[in-house]
């Protein structure tokens, strides 16, 4: 195969890098991304990796584009492969276009160069050389700038920052290191080997970098959130992790507790005196939260649940990604009470969803979800910015007077929420069914009225829905169905797929679903869903709420996400031929 | 201060006549008046069981949770208020059996609540099975050839956890109950007070009599620091002692160890988001961490 490789003619590029965990392949992707995004370029990345701490494959996709991308593709334009695992790994997604950076000598024996564009790159024997083949990941770092034509000093001074914790000589060794790849990137490219032209635009510097995980959590601490109590789980640990090290500057308390049953009565404890909590958990923890969640139910307390989803069941996958869990909190807690669930699609809707969750929660008192996986909460791209302009916390929450009852009667439901030490009443909660004070009773009728009480709040909180967003045609002739995080890999599907009538309805409430669901979906004659699991768990719900069966449906669930390709091969599939 | 500004009035009470909950119910009434606590600045933490219904006899602030969950939300709350005095009161089943993981965890934690545990040593509220604390060889419908599980000793497990303030106490003695629970209450840390409490109704070894057999003070020569002493008399296997077992004063609470207090006294629900330091955090993404 040609040892020439051009792919100058490309606006937007994939790099894959792959090797064993514990070869750094996340500092590569740290310093990457933020080296390109400080130059100029759109940046996306994403991950999967296995379930260990060494060894294995992992791999992490960067897309560099002169547009906003946003989503997984199985492309790969440019593969750095750190082992012979690697190739291998990735076998599936390299093409005859796939340039491979490796060094031979890493690739082991039965690498068979001559059916790859492979370029051999000394990343180890380089840094061997300045003194440890630790740096080999950094020399790749320097090799990818290198070949980009980022500027030196934009490299290395973001080089020394990152480390610049780190000892001096420890320093010095990532400097020498980035500083030989970048040498060994330009020379790839004066032997025109690779050729990339993607047009730079200053204004991304300005712009955020943010993953799912990150939104979540500056969405937890702008919803006012000041006390997060989880076990940790993946996905779902890094919003933790993102608490307890930011959350000492706005007052918020983070407690690792010794189970998810502890971690949800705390919570729910912490709203009772006036704090907005939080727990973060993925399905399996979830699964230990249920009887609290039943609490929160017949408490009605505020409660915001982020669940980041693996595929299940039992330990299942664990670091793999699913959408399976949305008949979980659907369902999920003995006896009836209304809910919230909310599905984030953009990295934006993760911030905005997350903070209103703590309203939500508060103004009707019953539990809301932010249900996320492993795919959006590893994934980042920059963003423009976040808008703190409509940013309110809202309490919901009253000074009580003497004669003060919890559980008062009220025309919509909504008893005002008081607590103890604030006024001069005394705030009463009981999981037993209660009285208006709070008190345990046995008042058979009484439970009726406090049934009902409870149960018509859904009323108000479907009137206040979170629209579905419509991209496309209003006069659509196809409507492709999605919820969550699937929202830009579809959205980059059915752009590429250049078809017209083909409209996208992505839902970030999917429960209760907006009173204007049916109105869509009946517009519509051909309706095609699109999840990561495998018994369309939203196909069912919308089946449920507006009688509606969506027939086709794009169903993925080995563990990983969908890319573009797949979706717009699975669309394409399904469409009448045109 | 009036006892009376805790009684609920006219209302019908759950228990057994002669059950061992009542003495519990006025006696930590006494002591909470002693010490002049408000009742709008109470708040009853328990579980699930009839010692768990103490709080719906007390006219106070009551989260009533789910069967062996009082201790997570009792130091939420107390993390999220410091300035409330906040109670966990439940039975020994809800406490060492259900909750036993919690048990063991809030020790660690130390937040400055009371855990005051009913232990009757049978599960009343179901009807007569062995609970944790339930002696060898006592026989129930689902025991049925006597209980051969090794008792729970929550003394024993709570100073080898070395909690901050452990001590026993006896539903059938007023006095140096309430003595111990103001001591109790008044500790700054977590504080476990395991009260033997007859069940009338379910029990019929572990008796008003047999506990009176059963049972002496620590006497003064009883150092309360003295971790092993106090593990020693904690296993004695004859009789049970009674009393402050153990105290230890240099033990930071969970809500001293925590940040948010360090340098705003204000509880958590007095505060504002700080949206300027948000807009800075944010602002970190551009250029990123």
């Amino acid at each position: 195969m040609s040892k020439v490789s051009s792919i100058a003619s490309k606006d937007d590029i994939s790099i894959v890098l792959c090797g064993q965990a514990g070869q750094g392949i996340q500092t590569v992707e740290h310093l990457l991304t933020r080296i390109f995004k400080l130059a100029g370029y759109n940046v996306f990345a994403t991950k999967e990796y296995m379930s260990r701490v060494r060894g294995g494959a992992n791999s992490t996709e960067i897309r560099l584009s002169a547009q906003k991308v946003s989503a997984f593709v199985g492309r790969i334009d440019i593969l750095i492969a750190l082992n012979a695992g690697a190739v291998r790994h990735v076998e599936g997604r390299i093409s005859p276009e796939t340039i491979i950076l490796a060094e031979r000598a890493e690739l082991g024996g039965d690498f068979d160069a001559d059916r790859y564009r492979f370029i051999d790159v000394p990343f180890t024997e380089t840094a061997s050389r300045i003194g440890n083949k630790i740096y080999s990941n950094v020399v790749a770092v320097g090799t990818i700038a290198g070949a980009f034509k980022i500027e030196p000093e934009m490299v290395t001074s973001y080089v020394k920052r990152f480390f610049s914790a780190k000892a001096e000589d420890v320093v010095q060794k990532n400097l020498e290191a980035v500083n030989a790849g970048y040498e060994l990137g330009t020379g790839l490219l004066g032997s025109s080997e690779i050729k990339i032209d993607i047009s730079r635009n200053g204004g991304i510097q300005e712009e955020l970098l943010l993953s799912g995980a990150e939104a979540v959590g500056l969405g937890a601490i702008a919803g006012g959130c000041n006390f997060v109590s989880s076990y940790p789980m993946s996905p779902s640990t890094a919003v933790l992790v993102f608490l307890a090290k930011h959350g000492k500057d706005f007052g918020l308390i983070a407690e690792q507790a010794e189970d998810e049953i502890a971690a949800m009565n705390m919570a729910i404890g912490a709203w009772y005196a006036g704090a907005r909590a939080m727990v973060t958990t993925s399905g399996g923890g979830f699964a230990l939260m249920i009887e609290g969640l039943s609490l929160a139910g017949m408490l009605e307390s505020p409660i915001v649940i982020h669940l980041g989803q693996r595929p299940g069941p039992a330990t299942g996958l664990p670091t793999r990604t699913e959408q399976a869990d949305l008949e979980l909190v659907l369902y999920a807690g003995h006896g009836e009470f209304p809910r919230i669930i909310l599905a984030p699609g953009k990295i934006e809707d993760a911030f905005y969803l997350t903070q209103k969750a703590f309203n939500l929660a508060a103004k009707y008192q019953v539990p809301v979800f932010v249900l996320t996986d492993q795919y959006f909460l590893d994934s980042y791209y920059n963003i423009a910015s976040l808008d703190l302009s409509g940013v309110r916390v809202e309490k919901h929450m009253v000074e009580t007077r003497k004669d003060y009852k919890r559980y008062e009667l009220t025309d919509d439901g909504i008893s005002p929420r008081g607590i103890p030490g604030f006024g001069k009443g005394l705030v009463v909660v009981d999981s037993d069914e209660h009285d208006t004070e709070g008190h345990i009773t046995e008042d058979l009728d009484l439970r009726i009225r406090m049934v009902d009480k409870r149960l018509k709040k859904i009323d108000l909180i479907r009137a206040e829905a979170v629209p579905p967003e419509l991209r496309g045609p209003e006069n659509y002739k196809t409507l492709i169905v999605c919820w969550g995080s699937t929202y830009n890999v579809v959205k980059e599907a059915v752009t590429n797929l250049a078809r017209d009538g083909i409209s996208l309805l992505h839902f970030k409430q999917v429960y209760p679903l907006h009173e204007r669901t049916a109105d869509y979906l009946n517009k519509a004659e051909r309706l095609i869903i699109v999840e990561s699991n495998a018994t369309s768990q939203f196909g069912k719900l919308i089946k449920l709420q507006t009688g509606m069966d969506i027939e086709n449906k794009i169903l993925k669930y080995n563990g990983l996400a969908f890319s573009v390709e797949e979706v717009v091969e699975r669309l394409s599939g399904l469409l009448p031929a045109g | 201060m009036d006892a009376k500004i805790f009684d609920m009035g006219e209302i019908d009470i759950a228990w057994c006549p002669g059950c061992g909950n009542f003495p519990i119910l006025k006696i930590l009434k006494q002591a909470l008046v002693e010490l002049e606590i408000e009742p709008t600045n109470l708040v009853l933490v328990s579980g699930i069981g009839q010692a768990a219904k103490i709080p719906h006899y007390f006219k106070t602030n009551v989260f009533n949770g789910l069967h062996g969950r009082a201790l997570p939300p009792a130091t939420a709350i107390k993390a999220v208020n410091p300035g409330l005095t906040v109670i966990a009161e439940s039975g020994d089943g809800d406490m060492y059996g259900e909750g036993g993981n919690h048990f063991l965890h809030t020790i660690r934690r130390n937040p400055g609540i009371t855990n005051i545990v009913h232990n009757n040593m049978v599960y009343g509220l179901t009807k007569g099975q062995a609970s944790p604390t339930s002696q060898i060889g006592f026989k129930t419908p689902v025991q049925v050839n006597g209980v051969f599980l090794e008792p729970f000793n929550p003394l024993a497990v709570a100073i080898a956890l070395n909690a901050s303030f452990v001590a026993r106490a006896f539903a059938g003695d007023a006095e140096q109950t309430k003595q111990i629970l103001k001591k109790a209450i008044a500790h700054k840390g977590y504080a476990l007070v395991d009260v033997f409490q007859p069940c009338v109704t379910f029990n019929k070894l572990n008796t008003y009599q047999w506990f009176k057999e059963h049972i002496y003070y620590l006497d003064d020569s009883h150092d309360q620091h003295d971790r092993n002493e106090a593990f020693k008399k904690a296993i004695e296997p004859e009789k049970f002692p009674l009393g402050v077992f153990y105290v230890n004063t240099e033990k930071a609470t969970f809500e001293e160890n925590i940040d948010v207090f360090k340098r705003d006294k204000r509880p958590l629900y007095e505060r504002e988001l700080d949206i300027e330091r948000l807009r800075t955090l944010i602002e970190t993404f551009k250029s990123s961490n």
